[in-house]
């Protein structure tokens, strides 16, 4: 694993860290008061932050840190929230979340919104008569809102604690040098004593010296008086001290940064210049002499024999670094409990040495409820399924054929690999499959956004984020879902005056609702706002010429008229629903999917649009046509209803176009052997059978195959990856035969056949 | 032998960026997500030094310091506090909890190692 892998991981869980924050923000909102809440909440901010910082992110940490000083005071009951307070945090996570993708895909945000931002939250957070910007003012920022916040009035008189520790790792002032013997070099007295306290907490000062060794030549000596008689020991007591003459080239600093850790579990001081007399009180041992043995009696253990000793400290004076003594000031968790000491130092080695193994092996790590996989390692797996399921089918016609049919015990496993085929499809499938949860949340911010621009009170409520459905379907689901959602806000729900004056609260609700039905997911995105306004409708059609002025359209015509390319209702561009999108482009992703989308409304209650879209992209529910001696597959959902034409009902419409009757509408029949070029001259629709599609303007086309040959869910296998892009052909597939056939795309064979004969037939089919 | 690490953030970022510089520096490297798992972990990887982030869910850093402190076997361990920034407020809490030392956030490869090499033997 190498640093962009894991700056890859670091932006994935931003993600998971942003949303978390979101939906907690969003619980606070709704008055979840759970300390918990609160903490999670600031978890996320204070995990980005810590991430960002690891990668060098600095914007990003800024803006973090100030968001999590603020949500800091939350969580310390400092400061109340508020609704002012939780629009402001929300617009925060927003921008941390920009600030988040800027980091990550490169490309600027609005600085000006941050800094605005920045000024709220620190307003919030109170007392900070701190410079907006600079990380300089870190640590006091951090300080100030936590002192200050209780009592507004102590604001001016609050002073940042001084923090000393942060200037260690300096070495570059020197603080006033003795030279020693030239070369740049200074001499320092040391005097160290330990607490107690310092070895409960896991430091050593054999560590300490030697690390203190690192900084220059070292001579220590070791003070014992203290030391009782073993009897009368405290095995965790502090008994030694040390005084050290370091010679070196660095500065104190460089000493103290050594003590760094233990400075407050000990006596410490450093004095500039050297102690000879109070070296010379006592012989000090140099590097190469031995060890001083330590003076103890050992029949005083009697007494205790079980009494442990190993927090006793090295009684020896030497010079450093000197790896004996590590020996007796071993840790004591290893030894206390297994070795006295009177035990030969050899045993004590092997026993601690079997224990070491005994751990060793005992080491598992805790079970992970989730693996990560990567998706090409996924859709490997899918792909193979695929074949998989190809394979079967190949294999049980193959039988068929043969005759060998006739075995029950071949059937029988035919029929239980087909099975086992199924249900491995489908838990492959389940694999990719993903809650629509992450772009529901998204859309919580697009609804904020709006709601602020258009001045609009809206609550945005989900239900069912946790329906699931295939990565790539939520993938592409964003797109249409944003748009949907911004002409809802922008054009569905009235200002919070109009609302008031209709009676209705002042806040539109926006319902976004996803749910399996059959085999699909629907999504619904339900607004209480004013409905379709029909009138406006059918004028702007009749304006840019979709409908007769004098066609007469049902209530649910009219409303689908939005789907009509080209249509926008919006009466100025705005920034909103500009950029020349209109619900047609909508309608056209949503069919891209597999998907249908449509519309119910009510005049003054609402309007609720509704789309199903297929749970995989992977398999597809088709029907197996023939044209033209091909072997087609047109998507069974692009398909109404399949008819037999008659003579009577096919009526020519020009040279090149005819139309078919069905019930009491005309309707294009389109000849898919003609469109895709398998034939010169258009096949006689009597000896076919006609397909009745869907298109995109809401009017229905029927397509003419020369028969169908049944219905059966195929594998999806892409065209662009293993050929090349053909117009009017989605995909292809590989049928039970072994033979590819072509999935027909039916809106590029409209649009196709759309060439000949374009505004009319829209009337054609809306009126009847 | 291999020093063994018990690192425990509930960040999968610093996790992963702990167990690439721990294991280039020749550690070997246990993992947990928060206190209650690092407690866990504990007890059955018997490590030579602990690594821990202060703000986790369930248990938090402190709590966590305070749990090995009271374990009778490994109460002497020496555990290193991952702090954001020089904060003095959690540095005292951390330290008040039975922490050996800290290591400030960004850390780099060189000080991470420095501060294990310096508690541990």
């Amino acid at each position: 694993m190498d640093m962009n892998e894991i700056k890859e991981i670091f932006f994935q869980e931003c993600e998971e860290q942003l949303a978390e924050l979101e939906s907690g923000l969003l619980r606070i909102n709704d008055g979840d008061s759970d300390p918990e809440t609160v903490n999670a909440v600031f978890r996320a901010v204070h995990s980005i932050k810590g991430g960002a910082g690891a990668f060098g992110l600095d914007e990003l940490v800024a803006f973090a840190h100030v968001f999590e000083t603020t949500l800091d005071c939350v969580r310390s009951n400092k400061l109340q929230t508020s609704s002012d307070l939780l629009k402001v945090m929300l617009k925060s996570a927003d921008v941390l979340a920009d600030l988040t993708a800027a980091s990550r895909d490169g490309g600027s945000i609005d600085k000006s919104r941050t800094s605005v931002l920045v000024k709220e939250l620190e307003a919030f957070a109170k007392g900070t008569p701190l410079p907006v910007a600079a990380p300089a003012a870190e640590p006091a920022k951090q300080e100030a809102p936590a002192a200050a916040a209780p009592e507004p009035a102590e604001d001016s008189g609050f002073q940042p604690v001084p923090f000393s520790f942060d200037d260690f790792g300096d070495e570059d002032d020197a603080a006033s040098p003795v030279e020693a013997g030239g070369g740049g070099r200074s001499v320092f007295t040391v005097r160290f004593k330990p607490r107690s306290d310092l070895y409960a907490k896991g430091n050593e000062a054999v560590l300490l010296l030697r690390d203190l060794a690192k900084v220059g030549d070292l001579q220590v000596r070791c003070e014992t008086d203290t030391l009782p008689p073993i009897d009368q020991l405290d095995p965790e007591g502090a008994y030694f001290s040390w005084l050290i003459r370091v010679e070196t080239d660095k500065d104190e600093d460089a000493i103290r940064h050594v003590f760094e850790f233990a400075e407050w579990d000990c006596m410490f001081e450093v004095t500039p210049g050297a102690d000879e007399e109070a070296f010379a009180a006592q012989t000090v041992l140099g590097e190469d002499q031995p060890m001083a043995p330590v003076p103890f009696d050992l029949s005083m253990l009697d007494d205790e024999p079980a009494m442990p000793v190993a927090a006793a400290e090295p009684a020896v004076v030497v010079s450093m670094p000197a790896p004996a003594v590590a020996e007796p000031a071993a840790n004591p968790a290893e030894d206390a409990p297994l070795a006295p000491p009177s035990l030969p130092r050899a045993e004590k080695a092997i026993a601690a040495e079997a224990e070491k193994k005994d751990a060793t092996v005992a080491a598992v790590p805790a079970a992970p409820q989730t693996i990560r996989v990567d998706l090409d390692r996924v859709d490997r797996l899918i792909n193979l399924v695929g074949e998989l399921v190809i394979n079967q089918a190949m294999l049980a016609q193959s039988v068929v054929e043969n005759e060998t049919g006739g075995s029950s015990a071949i059937n029988l496993g035919l029929e239980e690999l087909q099975q086992l085929t199924r249900e491995i499809q489908d838990s492959v499938m389940a694999i990719r499959a993903q809650p629509v949860k992450p772009v529901f949340q998204r859309m919580g911010r697009i609804v904020r956004e709006i709601a602020d621009m258009t001045g609009k009170n809206v609550r945005l409520v989900t239900e069912g984020e946790n329906t699931e459905v295939d990565k790539t379907v939520i993938d592409k689901l964003a797109e249409p879902l944003t748009h949907m959602i911004r002409n809802a806000v922008d054009h569905g729900l009235e200002t919070p005056e109009k609302r008031l004056a209709l009676g209705k609260n002042a806040e539109g609700v926006l319902r976004l609702t996803a749910k399996h039905r059959s085999g699909r997911i629907v999504i619904e995105i339900a607004d209480d706002g004013a409905g379709i306004n029909r009138e406006r409708v059918r004028s702007k059609a009749i304006e840019n010429g979709l409908i007769a002025p004098d066609s007469n359209l049902s209530d649910e015509e009219i409303d689908n008229l939005i789907f009509h390319p080209g249509f926008s209702t919006a009466e100025k561009l705005s920034d909103i629903s500009g950029r020349g999108v209109g619900m047609d482009v909508v309608k056209r992703s949503i069919q891209q999917l597999g998907g249908r989308i449509s519309i119910t409304s009510k005049p003054g209650k609402g309007s609720v649009f509704t789309m199903s879209l297929p749970l995989t992209l992977a398999v597809l529910d088709g029907m197996v046509v023939t044209v033209a001696n091909q072997t087609l597959v047109v998507p069974l959902t692009a398909i109404v209803e399949t008819l037999q034409p008659e003579k009577k009902d096919i009526h020519a419409f020009g040279p090149t176009q005819r139309l078919i009757a069905i019930r009491d509408t005309f309707c294009p029949l389109i000849d898919v052997g003609h469109i895709l070029n398998f034939r010169p001259d258009l096949a006689n629709p009597i000896d076919g059978v006609a397909l009745l599609v869907e298109s995109e303007g809401g009017g229905q086309r029927a397509l003419m195959v020369d028969a169908i040959q049944g219905q059966r869910q195929v594998v999806i296998k892409s065209l662009e990856a293993n050929y090349t892009n053909v117009p009017g052909i989605a995909a292809a597939t590989i049928l039970g035969d072994g033979r590819v056939a072509l999935i027909l795309d039916v809106d590029a064979v409209v649009t196709a056949s759309r060439g000949h004969a374009l505004s009319s037939e829209m009337t054609l089919s809306a009126t009847g | 032998m291999k020093k063994k690490v018990l690192t425990v953030d509930d960040s999968r970022t610093i996790r992963n960026m702990l167990l690439v510089t721990l294991t280039n520096a020749g550690f070997e490297t246990v993992q947990a997500e928060d206190g209650i798992e690092g407690l866990e972990v504990l007890e059955e990887s018997n490590p030579d030094v602990i690594v821990t982030d202060i703000n986790m869910p369930r248990l938090d850093g402190f709590g966590f310091i305070e749990g090995v402190r009271q374990n009778e076997r490994f109460r002497a361990i020496p555990i290193l506090v991952l702090t954001t920034e020089s904060d003095a407020e959690k540095k005292n809490r951390a330290r008040e909890a039975g922490a050996t030392g800290w290591i400030v956030k960004p850390f780099d490869p060189s000080k991470l190692i420095a501060a294990i090499e310096r508690v541990t033997a």
